[in-house]
């Protein structure tokens, strides 16, 4: 797992609390709205996550930059390679 | 006999317009709104379309509307969902002594789990004063729960000044907005509220379905876990029918509203002309400040539960004190924390009027409901007085 620090994100969803498969359904959501090159940050508590959201990157070719622990939660950053 | 229902406040009748648009979603529209198919498509639209109604009855997104299966599981949600999310930064909460049993149990529940609870006082209206709010706030404070209006004294409560207070103090404020939703107007974005709860049967949708309002981005740790129903905050298949049938209600009491409140509030003003003529009968709850179909009285020397049964021999349905707690023998903590005592508590009575209601229907009430309380009296021991320390001369109502 690449863990990161202040790494500036152009969109952040909170789906902190939501259940699974949020984390993935509201990925695919957002990364239909942001540009190539942007980068989008999701917060989330849900541990399937941590495979989750580097396994969905690997699978679309978009960039997993990494995750940053925040108290009870994730910050998962990932940049739109894809158009 | 002629039977007039007066327990509005326990629930209403289904409008017919509403039971049609509930039909087809028992049958032929049967589908799973989670299924990819027409079937399931049909169904989302359904409830994507209720959800547009309910949040435009309150005027909020459809987005923050959540829906859950009654206006109690709404309080849970609100409060647990809350304290839970938010325990990090502090586990202290503000809740007034008025307030359901779905807040008041809730409240107490998580007292168990750790969490520390403020009761609020109340004055002899029911009404909160925003200043104790404000005197109750501390560093940890993460909630404020505080009912729009008691289903007991109809009382409306200052939750447009006490969530100024709140957004000061940057704490989070929900009220409990069952018995207010379809039956005043209720704008959200005026109020500044950042939770409500509602039910649908309050407002002649069905029972079964309720709904809480979420502020957006506020984050709430769910009750029940499962799929992701409700945007990952609620699972559970949904209750297609029964949120079909609350958004039908909604668009109904949205464009009705004013034609109801005027119907209503010329009946229960007679109600509370009528009966506060009887001796030792006190109007409880605000004499102005009140729901518009809620008429509450407490009745000296006899018991609520007398008086309902009386009265329901004659066809005349009413409640005593709050619906849930009419079978529980005791008094109830909503007029006690108004100062009522113990003995004249026992003699609480709510008739609630609905659109169905008549003058007839009023009419019908004032001639039997004094008789029924003379018949009571009569057979009471404490019909002379309370004895020593009698409390016969004190009305409730300040007026």
């Amino acid at each position: 797992m690449k863990f990161v620090h202040d790494i500036k994100a152009d969109v952040t969803a909170d789906i902190v609390y939501m259940m699974c498969p949020m984390h993935l359904l509201k990925l695919d959501e957002m990364i239909k709205e942001i540009e190539v090159g942007q980068v989008l940050e999701i917060l989330t508590d849900y541990d399937g996550a941590l495979e989750d959201i580097p396994g969905w990157c690997a699978k679309t070719g978009n960039e997993f930059i990494g995750i940053e622990e925040s108290e009870d939660y994730y910050k998962f950053y990932i940049k739109k390679t894809v158009a | 006999m002629r039977k007039c229902y007066l327990d509005h406040v326990a629930t209403n009748p289904l409008l017919p317009e509403v039971f049609e648009a509930m039909l087809p979603y028992f049958k032929e529209e049967f589908g799973n709104p989670n299924s990819v198919y027409d079937l399931g498509i049909k169904a989302r639209e359904a409830i994507e379309k209720a959800r547009a109604e309910v949040a435009s009855l309150i005027n909020v997104k459809p987005s923050s509307i959540i829906f859950t299966s009654s206006g109690s599981e709404a309080n849970n949600f609100a409060l647990k969902g809350i304290a839970l999310a938010k325990q990090g930064q502090g586990k202290h909460l503000i809740v007034s002594r008025v307030e359901h049993h779905s807040v008041l149990n809730t409240a107490r529940s998580l007292e168990k789990m750790g969490f520390v609870v403020t009761w609020l006082p109340v004055d002899k209206y029911g009404l909160v004063d925003p200043e104790t709010v404000k005197k109750s706030i501390i560093k940890e404070t993460i909630l404020i729960s505080i009912t729009h209006a008691s289903r007991e004294i109809g009382s409306i409560e200052p939750i447009k000044e006490i969530a100024k207070i709140a957004k000061d103090k940057k704490v989070l404020l929900h009220a409990d907005g069952v018995a207010t939703t379809g039956n005043i107007p209720v704008n959200i974005k005026e109020l500044g509220v950042d939770l409500y709860s509602i039910s649908a049967h309050q407002f002649y949708g069905p029972k079964g379905v309720g709904a809480l309002y979420v502020k957006e981005g506020l984050r709430i740790v769910p009750l029940i876990y499962g799929g992701i129903q409700e945007g990952g905050r609620r699972a559970g298949t949904e209750n297609v029918p029964a949120i079909v049938g609350m958004g039908k209600a909604a668009e109904l009491a949205r464009a009705n509203l004013n034609d109801r409140m005027n119907h209503c509030m010329k009946l229960r003003d007679r109600i509370i002309e009528g009966i506060t003529k009887i001796p030792n009968v006190y109007l409880t709850g605000h004499p102005q400040e009140r729901l518009p179909h809620h008429a509450s009285f407490v009745v000296e020397f006899i018991e609520g539960e007398a008086m309902l049964l009386l009265l329901s021999m004659k066809g005349l349905y009413a409640a005593s004190g709050s619906a849930c707690s009419s079978k529980a023998l005791k008094s109830s903590p909503v007029l006690l924390s108004m100062g009522i005592p113990t003995a004249l508590a026992q003699g609480s009575i709510v008739f609630s009027v609905g659109i169905g209601n008549t003058h007839e229907d009023v009419d019908y009430l004032l001639t039997e409901f004094p008789q029924v309380i003379n018949r009571l009296r009569e057979m009471s021991p404490f019909s002379g007085g309370w004895g020593k320390g009698s409390e016969g001369d004190k009305c409730y109502t300040g007026g």
